[in-house]
């Protein structure tokens, strides 16, 4: 500690960073100075940032562990890869969001840009080396999620359900920070590495150690959005406009994996068999809840909030299992549901228009007779999702499984595979209400070229990658060997 | 002889891009559409008796074998290979659908597109489940046909249609799951010997201790108890074939019920032989259950594919009873002749229900398209209008009741004679159905065929058309040729059913 600081500063590890805050500064500099008419600068700048920060990633890519700024910052491999996936997730979100926002007169800078600095904060969790750096960015994470939801300056359900994702928020960030602080003073450091040693020291059973995980766990169990901590998660989904709905149904997802897997697995996995208990109660919470109360919903959007909870259960079933291929197998978990989720979203953009939102399940009622080709393609998703073969979601499930079978957990996997089918049951009602219902109106499907490309892909995506499965699991496993 | 080139790939590959060539072509291109229908169904039919023509029927090894990587990460294979138990099974898939195809021909209104190419996909993947040797991939096309059934019976489905196919997927899809469970803990298991593989072949010599044995027996069951259906988990046959069009319940009753009953002989006699000669009692009770007391639920339906449907529940009886009758006459007297028996008809009995409850549900069709009632009391004297499709009735009925020189005499008495091997009693109760069979079948046919003409309707009815007449006349034909010369069927199964009944002898504990 005591050599000079600028020597481990190592800037280059965090290049990906610095260059997206420089992005962000001239955005939101440059959208100042921007006419209403040619607010798209502000939508091509913002691509453009998404694609300049990836090749600034791919570019600095590394092999192994690199740290930086002291131990406070790690670049590695499944950093990479899920910066890269985050990019691309925010990405896509803008342009299924475009049409929509232009519709409604909401096309403003402040999409993109709170889009980009809940990015940066997605970056900075996912390279935290340290309690710190893992508070630094689920807060500014966190502040612009709420900035967000209420941009709708105009809309009272969007700003309640902002006030509600605030109120909540910060109690959870602060429970999450009360937690770190308590760990902090029992093991006397916040990096995660030394962290890791220093718990084997102080003796995993230490009751002190345990009553901070459990304000620890909670934290993160509320980011996730896992039951009991789950509250905020439809109303926000619900009450946010769809384009905020989309994303933070899915990019944050693979903060809170990153969150979980930083804190949990990195900094406290000498205390897994206390935790482990503790995320078998969330996980068989979150899925029996998340799939019943999902039955109930005639709203997409909470049908699709509820669902998400469910699958954070089966997100939190690999992170239990507490070894390398646990790990592996929600990180493929998350990434496949961020896929799959995205689409469902972007089919709900893709059927709004001006005065309709398309976000309740009767309106997707006689689809297949208005457009056959986006039925389908909703159907392989809502197939995908519910975990059917042939589509990617059911290796997730898989991966999952075989994560916990392995480590003698049989049961959790029977009660898991068992609570899917019931999710089934309001997948299908979508596939119903598509298939076997006839169209309340005649009006054709809207949406321009790039939405209706992209989802096209996006829902061959969930086929190709369902039959073939091995690339994606391959790069998981190069991630987390 | 074996091939040198992937028949089974074909066999599955070609039925699916054919109904994704019908996707494209769309219901304006219908017109092509139903020829490129029938020259898929057919040409794959026609390519599948190649299975048949060179079979070595000399080995119980998996032939025409095909296997290339496909998930490196959980050493799963897209491994294909069929025997004398898988064969049969995939010519009678491949047979049945061109059927089913010219069937809709003219009846199908509805987005005919999307039928046809759902009907298509379905056979593809049913080949595939037959064919497939890698448990993971198996379990993919498993699951996987319930999507397009799924469609089928919700889309070109009956008034009550949404429910029906809701609880068919529903019930299915939570009667397999458990099987996933069962079948990745097998997994973890062949990687604690050393070598990870879901191939069906491991699972079948891997030593397993009796309790996981049960746990497994039980969850394999749950799924191809559903399927087959036995009894007490039936329920969601007849609301399914009530509802679903004809070609969705003849393929239902033709095919997918075999499923159930080729997942016992695959997957529960040969990896689970300790826990199936424990828990034997169970099936072969449910099993006469479904034989007698369903068999007596038949005779009350008012409503004929109803009552088809009961009787396919009574039928497919004889095939859990069949299987499972080894490991009682095993234990008794270590009588391999009769558990081969029982094998053999479970066989028969499924093949030959297949040709026969398809073709009942083809004459419902027939009748329903005209009528387009359901109901045994909108019928009466249908002989005085249509003799040509009176003939067909009877002839399938006959068959249905077991008649001597039908294919469906062949299996009941090959199971009849292993349950007497075993106990008396079995096959006193086995033989009801002989008897309650003849009840309710006749007593349909006196019904809705015989008699005076009842009704306008009725009177107004026109025969046979060409296309019917062909369906109709292809089943017959078959029905009776099984019945009477059943040795290409019981020698292209013989080294199979002999080297399971082998396998099942011999403990894992």
């Amino acid at each position: 500690m005591s050599e000079p600081v600028i020597a481990n500063l190592n800037l280059a590890a965090a290049s990906a960073e610095i260059f997206m805050v420089s992005a962000i500064c001239v955005i939101l500099l440059v959208d100042v100075f921007l006419s209403e008419r040619s607010r798209w600068v502000t939508y091509a700048l913002s691509l453009l940032a998404l694609v300049g920060v990836a090749c600034v990633t791919v570019s600095n890519g590394v092999d192994g562990r690199v740290s930086a700024f002291d131990g406070s910052f790690v670049a590695d491999p499944l950093g990479d890869l899920l910066k890269l996936f985050a990019y691309g997730t925010v990405a896509v979100a803008f342009m299924y969001s475009h049409d929509y926002l232009r519709r409604r007169g909401l096309f403003k800078g402040e999409y993109f840009i709170l889009g980009l600095t809940a990015l940066l904060g997605i970056m900075v969790m996912i390279s935290a080396g340290s309690l710190i750096t893992v508070y630094l960015g689920v807060e500014l994470l966190s502040l612009s999620l709420y900035a967000m939801v209420a941009f709708d300056r105009d809309s009272g359900v969007a700003a309640e359900s902002a006030m509600k994702y605030f109120v909540l928020g910060a109690i959870a960030s602060g429970t999450l920070l009360y937690g770190f602080s308590i760990v902090y003073g029992l093991t006397g450091t916040l990096q995660l590495d030394e962290l890791a040693v220093a718990v084997r020291e102080v003796g995993a059973d230490k009751l002190g150690l345990i009553f901070g995980l459990a304000f620890i766990i909670a934290g993160v169990a509320f980011k996730f959005g896992a039951v009991p901590f789950h509250m905020w998660v439809p109303d926000v989904y619900h009450g946010a406009p769809t384009p905020v709905t989309l994303f933070i149904g899915t990019a944050p997802k693979i903060a809170s994996y990153i969150l979980a897997i930083r804190v949990l697995a990195e900094g406290l996995d000498a205390m897994v068999a206390t935790w482990q208990s503790m995320l078998i109660a969330l996980a068989v919470l979150s899925m029996i809840i998340g799939n019943v109360v999902a039955i109930a919903q005639t709203n997409l959007k909470r049908m699709l909030a509820y669902s998400t909870i469910s699958h954070v259960g089966f997100i939190l079933l690999g992170i239990l299992a507490g070894t390398a291929e646990g790990y592996r197998a929600s990180l493929f978990y998350t990434l496949a549901y961020v896929i799959m989720a995205i689409g469902s979203f972007g089919m709900i953009l893709l059927l709004s228009r001006a005065g309709f939102e398309a976000d309740r399940i009767d309106d997707f009622r006689g689809l297949n007779r208005k457009s056959p080709w986006f039925a389908a393609m909703m159907m392989m998703l809502m197939f995908s999702t519910a975990g059917v073969p042939p589509f990617v979601g059911f290796w997730a499930k898989i991966a999952v499984l075989g994560a916990i079978v392995d480590v003698g957990l049989v049961w959790l996997a029977a009660v898991a595979v068992v609570l899917s089918v019931v999710a089934a049951f309001y997948y299908l009602r979508v596939v119903k209400v598509m298939y076997f219902d006839e169209p309340t109106d005649s009006v054709a499907v809207e949406g321009g070229g790039t939405v209706r490309a992209l989802l096209t892909l996006n829902g061959l995506a969930v086929l190709v990658l369902g039959i073939f499965p091995g690339a994606l699991i391959d790069l998981c496993a190069r991630a987390l060997p | 002889m074996q091939l040198t080139w992937p028949i089974l790939s074909v066999l599955i590959w070609l039925p699916i891009l054919g109904g994704v060539a019908l996707l494209v072509l769309g219901d304006r291109g219908i017109a092509l559409g139903r020829w490129v229908a029938l020259a898929t169904t057919a040409v794959t039919f026609g390519i599948s008796t190649l299975l048949y023509t060179n079979f070595d029927m000399a080995t119980a090894e998996m032939q025409f074998v095909e296997r290339a990587a496909w998930i490196p990460a959980f050493n799963s294979w897209y491994a294909l290979g069929v025997d004398g138990i898988a064969t049969p099974l995939i010519i009678l898939t491949t047979f049945i659908t061109p059927l089913v195809v010219i069937a809709a021909w003219t009846v199908i209104e509805k987005r005919p597109a999307q039928y046809y190419a759902a009907f298509l996909i379905l056979e593809g993947l049913m080949v595939g489940v037959f064919a497939a040797t890698d448990a993971l991939l198996f379990y993919v096309l498993w699951e996987a046909m319930l999507i397009p059934m799924f469609i089928i019976i919700g889309v070109w489905g009956g008034a009550r249609r949404v429910y029906a196919t809701i609880k068919f997927f529903l019930y299915t899809f939570l009667g397999s799951v458990l099987m996933l469970v069962s079948l990745i803990y097998m997994y973890m298991k062949t990687c604690d010997a050393g070598q990870c593989s879901y191939a069906i072949a491991d699972f079948q010599e891997l030593p397993l201790a009796l309790n996981a044995q049960i746990l497994i027996f039980i969850s394999f069951m749950l799924a191809f108890a559903v399927k087959v259906p036995m009894w007490p988990v039936h329920t969601w046959l007849p609301d399914a074939h009530v509802e679903a069009p004809t070609g969705g319940s003849v393929i239902l009753a033709a095919i997918m019920l075999k499923m159930g009953g080729y997942g016992f002989l695959r997957f529960s006699l040969p990896i689970t032989p300790d826990a199936s000669a424990e828990l034997d009692w169970l099936v072969i009770s449910l099993s006469l259950i479904a034989v007698v007391y369903i068999g007596f639920v038949a005779l009350v339906q008012q409503d004929m594919k109803k009552l088809i449907a009961y009787s396919s529940i009574a039928h497919m009886g004889f095939v859990t009873l069949g299987s499972f009758l080894a490991f009682d006459l095993l234990q008794v007297n270590g009588d391999t002749r009769g558990a081969a028996m029982g094998i053999d008809g479970a066989m028969v009995q499924m093949i030959s229900h297949g040709l026969i409850s398809g073709a009942m549900f083809f004459c419902v069709g027939v009748l329903y398209d005209r009528v387009h009632s359901r109901e045994i009391s909108s019928y009466g004297g249908v002989v005085n209008t249509m003799p040509t499709f009176a003939a067909f009735a009877v002839l399938f009925a006959l068959a249905n009741s077991g008649l001597p020189a039908t294919s469906g005499f062949v299996g009941e008495f090959l199971v009849i004679i292993a349950s007497f091997r075993a106990d008396f009693w079995y096959a006193f109760l086995a033989a009801m159905t002989l008897i309650l069979g003849a009840a309710y079948t006749l007593w349909l046919v006196k019904r809705v065929i015989f008699g005076a003409v009842a009704n306008d309707d009725v009177a107004a009815l026109k025969d046979l058309n060409g296309r019917e007449f062909f369906v109709l006349g292809v089943l017959g034909v078959a029905v009776l040729l099984l019945g009477i010369w059943p040795a290409p069927l019981l020698d292209v199964m013989r080294p199979t059913v002999e080297h399971l009944v082998q396998q099942i002898t011999v403990s894992k504990l």
